[in-house]
């Protein structure tokens, strides 16, 4: 297989672009979700529920929602957003003709995905912290984690998109598969507090590492657990990136 | 100066075979045709001789560099121009050329530059601020052009330039190409047009099934292939046997389409004996491109 280059970095700059141009109607979304979320859930909800260790139930989420919403973020940047120009915008097409090779496409896609989770992250780590829910610096390091996460959601949402043949496709992918792991990896309730089976489901689910680490580092908690989340996290993502690369190059290459 | 060239070129889609084998040498600075019904392997073509579709079998050589080794450089000579509209409709006109100047590497003050020279060239400068949904398809087309030329080609690669054009525009992208061509340009373009193939280009290859089937300027193509006069007559079909068994006998090509018979005649004569008793000729004119192109690629649908 071709490598990629330092170009790949132009699809990134175009992505940008294209983002930096809509900004007016992409960042409401990026904010109000995730607040609408964290307050229904954290102070409706709230009341209701007693952590075991006296904590508030809206400090238990925000971790939760903000590796969520990152998740969410690189997804529908590399489903929905990447399959526009794969196929309506035929922007791929387009750059293909250039010194662009379609590895660098791939490579640009995921680097812009994980940039969104970034940014997504960031926003809602800013608004928590407006709350008062953040209490200790090592927050700040959910930072490069959001950015991690996202090269490896934006590779597993990639590799989905470069086999999807209608854009309808994507109700699957979100309906069994996003969703699902949307509530059951920890962002709401500690995966412990569902059955074995279930339990034995979130641990395999890419998202459960991602809101583990994203926990221990808001609640400026450092474990050992981490190191080996992260390696997860990084191992999944190795896999999707090279599968995105594969299935790319059999769906663009011709 | 040879600057493209392929070797017996193979392109296959599982059992599908798009393009069965061809070899073509294209000079720098001609402008070179590619003429065929749809599906007789011109996009196909082009796409790898641009390094854009992988090879299966063959070779092809762009200003002496193996596209499959080197498609990276080749890309960078080439300007691209594509059929079907692929602008970013989220940029403006004059941000659709910017961004697109920087995949190859373009600084921006020179992108900036090139890019309003290549506006006020096809008459957009005034939309440069324009959404892309607000042009008409004629601004588009030209907009593609423009943005195919802003990495300053020394190849220019165009698929069918000027379908669904109105006349105006049409002659004024020929026009556009045609000085293009005169500054040392090479064209390569793929058309179903004859009045383009015939306005424009120097050579042209008829392709069919995937393969050449002819290949000259369009003036000798129609010498070869046209005859001096092309006899369009109508016949009846119970005097329709015997009409095909006098044609034959007389050693004419000719062609069928429902009781309309068109007569490659290679002489000025008009028709005789039986011939002329049992057929009505409807018109008698000079062979054009366009019967060129029928008698070598059919008249009936091939798809």
């Amino acid at each position: 297989m071709r490598w990629f280059s330092p170009r790949a970095f132009r699809v990134w700059q175009r992505n940008r672009d294209v983002f930096l141009a809509l900004s007016r109607s992409e960042v409401p979304g990026i904010l109000v979700e995730p607040l609408l979320v964290l307050f229904a859930m954290g102070i409706g909800l709230g009341d209701y529920v007693g952590l075991i260790d006296g904590q508030d139930y809206i400090e238990f989420i925000a971790p939760g929602v903000i590796a969520g919403y990152g998740m969410f973020s690189a997804v529908f940047e590399c489903t929905f957003g990447s399959f526009v120009r794969l196929d309506y915008q035929k922007t791929y097409d387009a750059i293909l003709t250039t010194p662009l090779s379609m590895e660098d496409v791939v490579v640009g896609e995921i680097l812009w995905g994980a940039t969104r989770a970034l940014i997504t992250t960031a926003a809602v780590l800013f608004i928590a912290a407006i709350f008062g829910l953040i209490h200790s610096y090592m927050a700040l390091l959910t930072l490069p984690v959001g950015f991690l996460a996202g090269l490896m959601f934006a590779s597993i949402a990639l590799s989905f998109t470069a086999i999807a043949p209608a854009i309808s496709s994507f109700t699957y992918f979100f309906t069994l598969f996003i969703t699902p792991m949307f509530y059951f990896s920890g962002v709401f309730f500690p995966p412990d507090s569902f059955p074995e089976s279930i339990q034995r489901l979130s641990w395999i689910a890419p998202l459960t590492p991602v809101t583990e680490v994203t926990r221990s580092l808001v609640q400026g908690k450092l474990e050992a657990s981490i190191l080996w989340s992260l390696l997860l996290i990084v191992a999944i993502t190795a896999v999707f990136f090279y599968l995105s690369l594969v299935l790319m190059r059999r769906r663009l290459l011709k | 100066m040879l600057i493209i060239e392929t070797r017996d070129i193979i392109k296959k889609y599982g059992a599908l075979t798009a393009v069965a084998g061809v070899s073509l040498r294209i000079e720098a600075g001609e402008c070179f045709g590619l003429l065929g019904p749809n599906g007789a392997g011109k996009t196909t073509l082009v796409k790898m001789i641009i390094a854009v579709a992988p090879i299966t079998s063959g070779q092809a050589l762009v200003a002496g560099m193996d596209v499959t080794r080197k498609p990276r450089q080749i890309k960078a000579l080439i300007g691209v121009v594509p059929q079907e509209e692929n602008l970013d409709p989220d940029f403006s006109v004059l941000k659709n050329l910017l961004v697109f100047s920087r995949y190859f590497d373009i600084p921006s003050a020179e992108a900036k530059r090139r890019a309003l020279v290549n506006l006020e060239l096809f008459e957009l400068a005034v939309r440069q601020k324009s959404k892309i949904r607000e042009l008409s398809g004629g601004m588009k087309r030209r907009l593609l052009i423009a943005r195919g030329l802003i990495n300053q080609p020394r190849i220019l690669v165009l698929d069918e330039p000027s379908v669904g054009l109105d006349p105006q525009t049409k002659h004024m992208v020929w026009q556009k190409l045609n000085s293009l061509k005169q500054q040392g340009t090479t064209l390569l373009l793929t058309t179903q047009n004859m009045d383009e193939a015939a306005v424009l280009c120097d050579r042209l290859a008829i392709m069919n099934e995937g393969r050449i089937v002819a290949l000259g300027s369009p003036g000798s193509l129609i010498a070869e292939y046209g005859g001096k006069q092309i006899i369009q007559a109508k016949t009846d079909s119970a005097s329709k046997g015997l009409v095909e068994a006098e044609l034959k006998r007389q050693g004419f090509y000719w062609q069928e389409m429902g009781e309309t018979i068109y007569i490659i005649q290679p002489d000025s004569a008009g028709l005789t004996g039986l011939l002329s008793e049992k057929l009505v000729v409807v018109s008698q004119r000079i062979p054009t491109l366009e019967d060129v192109f029928l008698r070598l690629t059919g008249r009936s649908l091939t798809e």
